[in-house]
């Protein structure tokens, strides 16, 4: 019974995405006010039948309702209760119910807060996230309907893939999708602007939190991604370069370079043509990835359906979408006034530069994720593009966008003073360099690469505290976006300085192994103790003891395991960690090899930490900077806020 | 500076911009890219000598054999038509098995054997990585031809 309503919410929540995207969209056009009134119960509505439904499915997953065929493919009796509502999310059919809740949340959010929006632009906003929900919701009720019955019911499941009975398959998953759908509200300020032919300031003022709200989520969804392939897949890996991971960095690329020109548009007026691109690319490359992902045309963890209909039905959508976007954008887009001008050194230019270097880095990203399908879907050959590709693609493309983010928060909107600037940041620049010189000295060993690493972290670093410092000064309060833009910038900086120091002194072992047995790496001395048998919940496994130890003194006893899930019955590597600020030890179980000996590959992984806190201070920053209070003044008070924007531009212009 | 000035320096750091990249992602390219050969196609020399490239098919039965050290293995890899040795040294990942399907990246070594720097087999018990299939399937129609051409196999 359950099922069958979740199935009729979805019908439901169908009909009434089709009723908003075309009665608001209509009524904004030809100016019908009942019609425009539409547009917010009618989102709230579609939100409350979407949320029933995917309460209807983890209800399934819950109890055990194995008369579904999602259910009973994903799940088991003997799983633990938080893997069986999170394995909701673990199938095709469940992550696209996950998508369309992530999407019906947004909208939600945008119909509850944004009092202060013209009733025609909200209901021009909402329309278009309905019509994508009508995409997706059609997607799901005709292709992969996650509450298909399974008759006779399957007297137990097939269990969820071993790999994803993990806490990152609670988290990562609904906070990945959070940012990748969260970009269909920048998508559809955008279109809403377009359609409207009201594209200014005040646009970008509304759509900035929005933006950055998304992005921060996309952020923490990405970071929790690479922390758990790090301690699940048993590789000590964080960052593979895996399309599926593509799929998700692209979006985030430009979305950064999306939240930088957003920022000009609201400040200063200009970029508009640059800024509506951007979100219309930005949220294409979210559908895209959802294709990539979903369809399986790529085969990794992520992917599930290998249905051709399937893919087809992404293809074509995303056709529509991308096509019938770019084809308004192009028709309209003329139409918008030019923005202020603005010097050669000036902080617009500075983000006009880094937002073209973010987006000729995704080109190159995306490049190197579909040209292997390309080349196999033309039968020219089988290849594969590895991380080198990316690795040197990537960092030099990335490389000249942390100088210019390092200066740009320290020079003025429309004409910088170079002489100034230089005074500003001597400190910053010579603290980098010496600190990027030497700091290497102190892991023994000295390479060019590793200097150069440090050096942009540094100066992205020291360049923050030198703007903190300079408004600190000058006693003017610092806005809370200002302070949550210097945070991130200065996160990037640790996140620069994990990954090169990650990359430089990283050291791994791979060995055979008997009890009493003891081996050294990097200063640490390891001895294995022996494996004994223990049992799980669901999993039986062979843990090991291993005894890690540095000039005589035990840091850590560590117990990896191998475990045999009883329902998959594949053998599953389950890695240990002790984490540290500077270093962690990660050691996993390899095979046993005869007698009591196993194979054990041991890693020492310097400052592996700092990677995923640097996302974190990223997301923060990103978090401070949507909740700044100017947007919810700006909320209260429509007309002071335009006004104000509008005597801004003038005397930029002037 | 002129507005015109201005533009135009921005124009060549643009074009300038997307040379660099174009110079980055084709050099990249070059050295990167990873070819895949099937058993068949290596025994038939088409596999260069001195290059990074992948192999792949099914683990063959009973193949897998490990040295004393414990670490170093040896397994055959199959695409039903021909095979191939391989040795590879370090940890295998945890679905490799007898019978299933697998990628080996490395290089041939002057011994004939292939000498992987990197084992991959996937996440899934069912699935096969799609390099892996697509041998095994490609042996399977050669075949199939084969016994059109020659019927009773004369070979």
């Amino acid at each position: 019974m359950i099922p069958e309503i979740g199935n009729f919410a979805l019908i439901v929540a169908l009909a009434i995405a089709l009723a908003q995207a075309a009665l608001s969209l209509t009524g904004a056009a030809r100016r019908i006010p009942a019609f425009v009134a539409v547009a917010r119960p009618a989102a709230q509505g579609q939100f409350v039948f979407v949320a029933a439904a995917f309460g209807c499915l983890a209800w399934s997953f819950y109890s055990n309702d194995f008369s579904v065929l999602n259910v009973a493919s994903n799940s088991n009796s003997s799983l633990p209760a938080a893997y069986r509502i999170a394995a909701t999310w673990g199938s095709h059919e469940g992550s696209l119910l996950l998508w369309v809740l992530m999407l019906s949340a947004w909208m939600l959010a945008v119909s509850v807060f944004s009092g202060s929006l013209p009733a025609d632009m909200l209901a021009r906003i909402l329309g278009v996230m309905g019509l994508i929900n009508v995409g997706f919701l059609s997607f799901m009720l005709f292709t992969s309907n996650p509450f298909d019955r399974l008759l006779p019911a399957a007297a137990d499941g097939r269990d969820l893939n071993p790999l994803l009975q993990d806490i990152g398959m609670i988290f990562h998953p609904p906070m990945l999708y959070m940012g990748y759908v969260g970009f269909s509200v920048a998508f559809a300020f955008a279109i809403a602007a377009l359609l409207d032919g009201r594209l200014d300031a005040t646009w970008a003022r509304w759509s900035r939190p929005w933006t950055t709200a998304a992005w921060v989520f996309l952020t923490l969804g990405i970071a929790l991604g690479s922390w758990w392939a790090y301690y699940e897949l048993g590789w000590g890996g964080w960052w593979f370069w895996d399309p599926v991971e593509n799929a998700s960095f692209m979006p985030w690329l430009i979305g950064t370079a999306l939240i930088h020109s957003l920022a000009v548009t609201e400040k200063r007026g200009a970029f508009k043509a640059w800024t509506v691109l951007l979100a219309i690319i930005a949220f294409s490359l979210s559908l895209l990835g959802t294709f990539l992902v979903r369809s399986g045309v790529l085969t990794s963890v992520h992917a599930f359906a290998t249905d051709p209909k399937r893919g087809i039905f992404i293809l074509a959508f995303l056709a529509v979408v991308i096509g019938g976007s770019l084809a308004l954008y192009a028709w309209r887009m003329n139409k918008v006034a030019p923005g202020a001008r603005f010097e050669l050194l000036s902080r617009e230019s500075m983000l006009l530069a880094n937002s073209v270097l973010l987006v000729v880095a995704c080109a190159a990203v995306l490049l190197g994720t579909l040209y292997p399908l390309f080349l196999d879907a033309l039968g020219l050959g089988k290849i594969s593009v590895g991380p080198p590709y990316f690795d040197s693609v990537f960092a030099p493309l990335m490389a000249p966008a942390v100088l210019l983010a390092g200066i740009g928060p320290l020079l003025a909107w429309r004409k910088g003073d170079g002489a100034q600037l230089a005074r500003r940041l001597r400190w910053a620049a010579i603290v980098a360099l010496i600190g990027a010189l030497f700091l290497p000295l102190a892991f023994g060993r000295w390479a060019a690469l590793t200097s150069v690493g440090l050096l942009l972290a540094f100066w992205i670093i020291s360049g923050a505290v030198t703007a903190f410092i300079i408004r600190y000064r000058m006693k003017t309060s610092m806005s809370a976006a200002f302070f949550g833009m210097l945070l991130a910038h200065a996160g990037i900086g640790v996140f620069i300085v994990g990954v090169t120091l990650v990359k430089s002194y990283e050291t791994e072992r791979d060995l055979r192994m008997e009890p009493g047995d003891t081996a050294m790496l990097g200063g640490y001395s390891f001895r294995f103790e022996g494996v004994r048998e223990v049992r799980g919940p669901n999993y039986a496994a062979a843990r090991g003891a291993i005894t890690v130890q540095r000039d005589g003194e035990t840091i850590a006893r560590l117990a990896p395991e191998k475990r045999t899930y009883f329902v998959q019955r594949n053998p599953m590597t389950e890695a240990a960690i002790n984490a540290g600020i500077s270093r962690d030890i990660f050691v996993a179980l390899g095979d046993a090899v005869g007698g009591d000996a196993w194979t054990v590959r041991i890693h020492i992984k310097p400052f592996i930490r700092w990677i995923w806190f640097g996302c974190l201070m990223m997301a923060f920053g990103g978090l401070l900077a949507a909740s700044d209070r100017r947007y919810r003044i700006a909320a209260r008070r429509p007309e002071d806020a335009s006004a104000a924007d509008a005597t801004l531009i003038r005397s930029g212009a002037a | 500076m002129k507005p015109r000035h201005q533009r135009m320096i921005a124009i060549a750091a643009g074009v300038a911009l997307i040379a660099i990249a174009a110079a980055l992602v084709l050099n990249a390219f070059q050295g990167n890219v990873v070819f895949f050969f099937s058993p068949s196609q290596v025994a038939a020399k088409e596999a260069p000598l001195d290059r990074t490239f992948r192999v792949g098919g099914m683990v063959e039965q009973g193949s897998l054999k490990r040295r004393a050290d414990g670490l170093t293995v040896d397994f055959v890899v199959t695409d039903t038509a021909k095979t191939i040795p391989v040795v590879y040294s370090g940890i295998l990942p945890d679905l490799f098995k007898e019978g299933k399907g697998v990628v080996a990246q490395g290089k041939l070594g002057p011994d004939g054997a292939f000498h992987a720097s990197e084992v991959l087999a996937k996440h899934d018990e069912n699935y096969m990585p799609p390099e892996a299939a697509h041998a095994l399937s490609k042996a399977e129609a050669d075949r199939a031809a084969k016994s059109v051409i020659s019927p009773g196999g004369t070979r």
